[in-house]
C-alpha cells in the first residue's frame, strides 16, 4: 500500500505492508534513523514521534495508520541551523548519557511545552512517565527541559 | 519485531464497517487505538487476517452528556477522558481512573472502548464499568444491541460481542441524585498492570441512605468482577465507617487474588479491603460534596 506522511515539514511517500510499524517505515523506507527501537514491546517509549504534534509511540502504530498525517521526529527540532530549545537545554544541563531515549524525551518535552509553557517539575515528571531512561539520567532530564521552559521562553 | 501478514481497510462510514464485518468477522479485529492489539500481533499472540481500521469513522470521538447517560464514544482516548470538563463533572470514577490508564503515550492512542472490548482481564476500564453500572452499545448489520456490562465480559480476552458486531458506545448511567466514586489502582510502575484496583460508585437519596452501589475489582480474579455481596450490604442502608468495613470485608471475599510477582494472594486481599472502605468513604465525600 502506498503510504504518504509530511515528515518533518516534507512530503515523504512509500510503498509499505499494512503491517509495517511506522518506526520501521521511518527508519528503513525514509532513512531517519533517529528514531530509535528500544523495547519493541510497548514498555520504553525510545520510538516516539509526534503525530499531528501528539506523541506516540511509532512501534504501536501501523504506517498505513499515518497515512495523510503529520510526523514530526527529532530530525525535525532543529530550525533554519538553529537547535531547539529542548536540544539546547538537553545540552547545557547534561540531559543526556548514552542518549539512547534522547530523541523521545525531546520530543515528549516539545510536546509537553507547546502546551504547557510554564510546567512545574511535576508535570515535567509525569508527562516523561511514559519513557525510560536506561541510564536514569532522569534528573538532567528534567533540569534540561526546565531550562528550555525558562530560556526557550526568552529567546 | 512485526506481526503475520494481514489484510488491512480502512472504512469511512459505520455501514461499511459493518459490511466487512458481516462478510469477514470470524477472521477480523477492529483496529481501533491498537495499543494492546499491535503489541499482541507482534508477539504472535493473535493473528488476525484482516483489520478493519476504524480511526477514519466520524462521530465516534465524542463524551455525550445525553438521556441521563455519558455516552463514550469508540474512538474516545484516555486522554480525552483526562480532559473531559463533562467526565470530572459528572462521573468521579471515570475521571479517577482516567490517568491512571498505561503511560502518557498510550493514553494518547488508545480507546476506552476498545480496552473494555478487549476484555483484558488486568483491565482497569471494565472494573469502572461495572462499578458504574455501564452499558456497551454493539452495532450489526442485524442492529443494536444494548449490553449490560455485567453480561458483557465472560472470560479473559472474551466477550458477549459478536463477531459482527462493532462496539459504537459505552453508556454511563448519569448519578440519580447525590452521586460519587473513585478508582484506586496499585501498581509498581507507570505502564504496568494494576497489583489491584477497586472502582466504587455510590449514589445517595434526599435522606442521604445508598440507593445504588457498584464495587468492582481489578487483578484479583481470572476478570474484572462485581462484589455483589459488598454491593447489596451497602443498598438501603445509611453511610458510615462499620458499614464500609463491613462490604471491604465482602468485597476481599470475592476477590480470588493468586501469588505472582505482583505480590502475594493475601497481600493484595488485604489491598482489596483497603482500598473498598478508602473508595467508598471517597465515594461518599464526593456524594455528599
Amino acid at each position: 500500500m502506498n503510504v504518504t506522511v509530511t515528515v518533518n515539514g516534507v512530503e515523504r511517500s512509500g510503498d509499505v505492508e499494512p503491517r509495517t510499524l511506522l518506526v520501521h517505515f521511518l527508519r528503513t523506507t525514509l532513512e531517519l534513523t533517529g528514531t530509535h527501537v528500544g523495547c519493541d514491546t510497548s514498555n520504553c517509549g525510545a520510538c516516539t514521534v509526534l503525530l499531528d504534534g501528539m506523541p506516540v509511540k511509532s512501534c504501536t502504530l501501523f504506517a498505513v495508520q499515518a497515512d495523510g498525517r503529520s510526523i514530526t521526529t527529532v530530525e525535525g527540532l532543529k530550525q533554519d541551523g538553529q537547535l531547539d530549545p529542548i536540544q539546547q537545554g538537553f545540552k547545557e544541563m547534561h540531559g543526556l548519557q548514552c542518549g539512547f531515549c534522547t530523541p523521545a524525551m525531546m520530543l515528549v518535552s516539545k510536546a509537553l511545552l507547546e502546551r504547557n509553557p510554564d510546567p512545574s517539575e511535576d508535570d515535567i515528571r509525569w508527562e516523561l512517565s511514559g519513557n525510560l531512561c536506561r541510564c536514569t539520567g532522569y534528573v538532567n532530564i528534567v533540569k534540561a527541559i526546565q531550562w528550555a521552559a525558562k530560556e526557550g521562553a526568552t529567546a | 519485531m512485526y506481526p503475520p501478514r494481514f489484510d488491512y481497510v480502512a472504512p469511512t462510514t459505520v455501514d461499511e464497517v459493518l459490511a466487512v464485518l458481516a462478510e469477514r468477522g470470524d477472521e477480523a479485529k477492529v483496529l481501533a487505538g491498537g495499543q494492546s492489539l499491535i503489541p499482541m500481533m507482534k508477539l504472535r499472540f493473535t493473528f488476525p487476517e484482516l483489520l478493519v481500521d476504524v480511526n477514519g469513522l466520524p462521530g465516534l470521538d465524542a463524551i455525550d452528556d445525553a438521556d441521563g447517560h455519558l455516552r463514550v464514544g469508540a474512538l474516545v482516548r484516555h486522554n480525552d477522558v483526562v480532559a473531559s470538563d463533562v467526565v470530572s463533572r459528572t462521573n468521579h470514577t471515570m475521571a479517577a481512573a482516567a490517568p491512571w490508564i498505561s503511560d502518557p503515550l498510550v493514553r494518547n492512542l488508545g480507546t476506552v472502548c476498545g480496552s473494555v472490548a478487549h476484555a483484558d482481564p488486568l483491565g482497569d476500564w471494565a472494573s469502572v464499568m461495572l462499578a458504574c453500572g455501564a452499558d456497551v452499545v454493539a452495532r450489526s448489520q442485524a442492529g443494536e444491541r444494548v449490553i449490560p456490562m455485567a453480561d458483557f465480559i465472560s472470560g479473559p480476552f472474551t466477550t458477549a460481542l459478536e463477531p459482527t458486531e462493532l462496539v459504537t458506545e459505552v453508556r454511563v448511567p448519569k448519578y440519580a441524585g447525590r452521586g460519587g466514586g473513585t478508582y484506586l489502582k496499585l501498581e509498581r510502575k507507570v505502564g504496568d498492570y494494576a497489583t489491584v484496583g477497586v472502582a466504587t460508585h455510590l449514589d445517595l437519596d434526599g435522606g442521604g441512605a445508598i440507593t445504588n452501589a457498584g464495587i468492582a475489582l481489578t487483578s484479583v480474579a481470572p476478570n474484572n468482577i462485581k462484589a455483589v455481596e459488598a454491593e447489596q450490604a451497602l443498598v438501603g442502608e445509611s453511610p458510615s465507617d462499620a458499614l464500609f468495613a463491613e462490604a471491604a470485608e465482602l468485597a476481599a471475599g470475592a476477590a480470588e487474588p493468586k501469588d505472582d510477582v505482583r505480590g502475594s494472594a493475601e497481600y493484595k486481599r488485604n489491598v482489596v479491603r483497603v482500598f473498598t472502605r478508602r473508595g467508598l468513604t471517597t465515594a461518599l465525600e464526593h456524594a455528599q460534596g
